[in-house]
């Protein structure tokens, strides 16, 4: 019988609906419980823990456990919905493997770097950092000191960390994990508009007549706009959907035109729109003569390796020219895109011609109100700040920015990259409200929110993320502090670069997490780590939007949260120990107090009394400290962007609002940016207003197309692309320990073509090991999964700790955003 | 026949030893955890590869799987490999419609999938609904790396319950 299974019990529906029917029904089913003093949940709104769509969640909580989730009908963003993680966020924080002790690597009860783990109490566990700090600072300065952070942390742990590390140790190495995620995208939006993130909004979903999605798989990374765009696109049959990307993925189910192209030929592709545009005559010219510039970029800028490196001995502009431009006319440019026509860039980049055109006719027609959205594509790129240049000129030239369903939005990996590593500024060479640190203006506003004395904050960037690394393995930063992210598992090229700074003898590695990670494991000291709603926080999401919640439940004891772990480790510090005597004496009041005292509670940050953290909520930091310490945090961060066009509402209003979309003036929030009528912050007449510029005008750059880094020859014959999946957030820390999304999602294999497995003599299933010139990592091939990669190209994701992809990429950057290339290089496979 | 009366013994079976499975499974999972370190790579040194495992089978029993809470989506309890979910095609759909479910015995889709954004029904089944795998999940036959400890309301009120009752 060739009947298959599903089949055959439809065909015999009745029967088996019967049978069932007569099973008995257990007795207790009738033991209905309904007396609500016992059946009541109590519910309260948080933003979800995992991307950067920011859903607002409905969290059930009963005697002290969140015992279920659900999507918050009132929220905009999601309207009721949650993806599948979403759904599943009740069982996040109840992996039996729960961390509640510090472990410190010991040798007969002291402290070895080859020792084993051993708990420790949190008096031990900051005994033995601030030692390891302290001999660090004495011995090589401020410069010893480093820590790494998260596009996951709230804004207020954010603040917390930017404070002491900047101001409290004076160091700026201090990056986030949306470094790897976010970093081009805010080149972008400094390069072109000069001031950071996206313009429109998630309304633009519900008005835009066609979506491009460049380098964004959003069907599974960004699960609850794509139903948003899939609401649109099935409810208006008019809108089109364009997808591209290096290989065939999820979102393609609903493309009405699917491309896929050659790594690196992306920016063949948005050149060559360029140039159709000029040439079919749809250059909005009254838009562009009177809201842009035209500008020529540096070029051959390399590829962010060490120095040493071949490719960046060759690269004649990688120094600090590589941002560097100059200005041009409208037909310097126009002539500077011509070279990029249809033919030459449909070889190039091996799209068909009449697909290319379909595109590019996409935003050249001024009727289609034409989104496009791109994410780690565009951003994970060696030439993402380019990518992002690109991308603004189509909709520059054409004015299709800023005004409903005309929208470049470039979406965030995080739940606050946007909110916390962006607008509070955690990176190395940044400070809040876009503000930077070799700027003299910048520091001088920054040390007067403060309170402190001038030529606190060093003047010189810090270590970005990816020469940490380096810097770990080099040994010169000695004592790094890891926050919130999972670095061992996420950072490329972990094996040359990673794994030796961590377990350097010279180097003490402090990890705090909720969970036994990769990065754990490497480390010297592990902190347990409260999580989400066992602390009160506050993320901003990819349009702007920043949302508040309480605390819920309490954390397993022992476990802190990171704002916690930060604050308390500032009281084992005296100024005496960390300021030069000049700076002291320029505000002799501090001499003698701790770091705590300075930073937090005798500043701004200390001036909330308990008194207003409502008396029904738990709220462990600020019963701890003694002041409201969140919302102080919160209000003295907020006083820099207030009348900066970063505008955030009073802190109070948070609790009560499903989020708000900066700048929020006289109480109301900004829909879109930069057009009259919509941003308070627009020169009255002005139509557009691009204010981040002096001139208010945005800026068209000439760039061109270079190749990637490496890409593959004969011996390491194919492409290799990492990225995420539906069901795991991230490394899968969180996910992996939910069982159902675990039995869903397992273990992470290789995508391949069939073709390609062939030619090797592999079957789906096989033991295969993937290598590159870096290090190898072994998993089993897939040849008919969700990913359909083209001939010459591999998918294998990176969320499985027992299989880390990362050991294989190669730790190439984009030269003027620092953030790696995780979508390509070359590897072999080979049967094991 | 020989295949109905193997999936009818298999949901008898599964109703009769489930709480014996429950606690079965419980035991099985209860690791040490104080001391063990990166849980999710059985403690592998990491520059070491364990050899991964062999990618195991989707769950295809048809036997429904309880739910945490109400509002979780329930997991896929059948193997979904080739069906087609895009523009033009549900094949979802083709069982867990309305009026396919008589004749399928398929469970219909949850009445909130036929509201849009606002709350409004509509006659068909919501667009914003339309990719049903972004909710709905096959289960792998792949025993959990850690235990959860999620506690389901149910126990918790069945607790207060008693105590009321003592």
């Amino acid at each position: 019988m060739t009947i298959n299974r599903r089949e055959f019990i439809k065909a015999n529906a009745i029967a088996a609906a019967a049978a069932v029917a007569g099973v008995s029904v257990p007795a207790v089913a009738s033991n209905l419980i309904t007396s609500s003093d016992i059946t009541k949940l109590k519910w309260d709104k948080a933003p979800c823990r995992f991307c950067g769509t920011g859903c607002s969640v409905n969290v059930g909580v009963m005697d002290g456990k969140v015992v279920a989730t659900h999507g918050d009908i009132k929220s905009p963003v999601n309207k009721g919905l949650n993806c599948v993680k979403g759904y599943f966020l009740s069982k996040i924080m109840y992996g039996k493997d729960r961390l509640t002790t510090p472990l410190l690597r010991m040798t007969n009860g002291k402290y070895d770097k080859e020792g084993e783990f051993t708990p420790v109490s949190w008096d031990q566990a900051f005994n033995v950092m601030a030692e390891k700090a302290k001999d660090a600072l004495k011995k090589d300065g401020p410069e010893a000191l480093g820590m790494f952070g998260s596009g996951q942390w709230t804004v207020q742990e954010g603040y917390a960390a930017v404070k002491l590390m900047k101001a409290g140790f004076r160091t700026n190495n201090i990056d986030p994990n949306a470094r790897h995620c976010m970093a081009s995208a805010v080149g972008g939006f400094m390069r072109t508009f000069g001031i950071d993130e996206p313009m429109g909004c998630y309304d633009d979903l519900e008005a835009a007549d066609a979506f491009v999605l460049w380098g964004s798989n959003m069907a599974e990374m960004h699960p609850i706009l794509w139903t948003r765009l899939t609401d649109r696109r099935l409810s208006a049959p008019h809108v089109k959907v364009a997808v591209l990307s290096t290989f065939e993925h999820r979102s393609f189910d609903l493309a009405d035109n699917g491309m896929i192209f050659t790594p690196q030929t992306d920016l063949a592709i948005l050149n060559y729109i360029a140039n159709y545009i000029i040439q079919t005559g749809r250059v909005n010219k009254d838009f562009v003569s009177k809201h842009t510039n035209f500008r020529l970029g540096e070029t051959d800028i390399g590829y962010g390796l060490r120095p040493e490196h071949p490719l960046e001995q060759a690269a004649k502009n990688n120094g600090k020219t590589a941002g560097s431009s100059t200005p041009i006319d409208f037909d310097e440019y126009a002539k500077f895109v011509s070279t990029y026509t249809v033919e030459s860039v449909s070889k190039l980049s091996g799209v068909p011609e009449h697909k290319l055109e379909a595109l590019a006719e996409l935003y050249a027609d001024p009727k289609i109100k034409v989104t496009s959205f791109w994410t780690m594509g565009f951003n994970q790129h060696t030439r993402g700040v380019w990518a992002n240049n690109l991308v603004y000129n189509i909709h520059l030239l054409t004015g299709k920015i800023s005004t409903p369903g005309n929208s470049p939005f470039s979406l965030t990996g995080q739940p606050s990259a946007c909110g916390t590593a962006r607008e509070v500024g955690t990176f190395s060479h940044r400070l809040p409200a876009d503000m930077v640190v070799k700027n003299p203006k910048h520091r001088a506003i920054a040390e007067k929110i403060w309170d402190l004395p001038e030529g606190t904050i060093p003047p010189k960037p810090g270590y970005h993320a990816v020469l940490q690394n380096r810097m770990l393995k080099d040994g010169k930063l000695n004592f790094y502090w890891v926050q919130c992210n999972n670095n061992m598992q996420a950072a490329a090229n972990t094996n040359e670069e990673v794994y030796p700074g961590y377990r350097n003898p010279k180097n003490f590695i402090v990890v705090s997490d909720p969970y036994p990670t990769v990065t754990a494991q490497a480390a010297d000291l592990i902190l347990p780590t409260a999580m989400w709603v066992e602390k009160e926080g506050v993320y901003g999401n990819a349009e702007r939007r920043t949302q508040s919640w309480y605390q819920m439940v309490e954390a397993p004891e022992g476990a802190k949260s990171d704002l916690w772990q930060l604050v308390e480790f500032s009281k084992r510090f005296n100024v005496e120990d960390v300021w030069p005597e000049e700076l002291i004496a320029k505000k002799p009041e501090v001499r003698g107090k701790t770091l705590f005292d300075v930073l937090y509670k005798d500043s701004s940050v200390g001036k909330f009394s308990l008194d207003e953290v409502p008396e029904d909520r738990l709220n462990h930091d600020a019963r701890d400290f003694g002041f409201y310490i969140q919302k102080g945090l919160f209000e003295e961060y907020a006083t820099f962007g207030r009348g900066h066009a970063h505008d955030l509402a009073p802190y109070d209003r948070y609790h009560k609002e499903r989020g708000l979309r900066w700048p929020v003036v006289n109480g109301v929030e900004t829909k879109w940016r930069f057009k009259e009528g919509s941003d308070p912050y627009v020169k009255p007449g002005s139509g557009w207003d691009f204010y981040g510029k002096p001139d208010g005008r945005a800026i068209i750059f000439a760039l061109p197309y270079e190749p990637p880094a490496e890409s593959p020859d004969e011996e390491y014959d194919l492409w290799l692309s990492t990225g995420r999946v539906l069901e795991h957030w991230h490394s899968g820390s969180m996910t992996q320990r939910v069982p159902e999304l675990y039995k869903a999602m397992p273990d992470a294999l290789v995508y391949m073509h069939p073709d390609d497995a062939k030619k090797r003599n592999m079957r789906r299933g096989d033991l295969v090991k993937l290598i590159s010139r870096r290090g190898e990592v072994q998993t089993r091939v897939e040849t008919r999964g969700r990913n359909k990669p083209p001939i010459g190209l591999v998918y294998m994701p990176w969320f499985d700790a027992s299989r880390l992809v990362n050991k294989v990429t190669l730790d190439a950057t984009d030269p003027l955003s620092k953030q790696t290339d995780f979508k390509k290089c070359a590897i072999k496979i080979v049967k094991v | 026949m020989k295949k109905f009366n193997l999936a009818v013994i298999a949901s008898l079976l599964v109703l009769a030893v489930s709480p014996m499975m429950y606690s079965l499974n419980a035991n099985a999972t209860d690791k040490e955890t104080v001391n063990s370190v990166a849980t999710l790579r059985d403690a592998t040194p990491i520059d070491v590869q364990k050899e991964p495992n062999i990618i195991p089978k989707v769950i295809n029993k048809d036997i429904k799987q309880g739910r945490n809470y109400p509002m979780q989506p329930p997991v896929i309890p059948h193997t979904t490999r080739s069906y087609e979910v895009n523009k033009n095609n549900n094949k979802c759909m083709s069982c867990h419609s309305r009026h396919r479910t008589e004749k399928t015995q398929a469970p219909m889709i949850s009445v909130t999938h036929y509201m849009d954004r606002d709350g409004n029904f509509l006659a068909e089944m919501s667009p914003r609904r339309y990719f049903c795998n972004q909710c709905h999940v096959t289960q792998l036959d792949a025993e959990p790396l850690v235990e959860n400890t999620f506690t389901d309301m149910h126990s918790l009120m069945k607790a207060k319950t008693q105590s009321k009752e003592h």
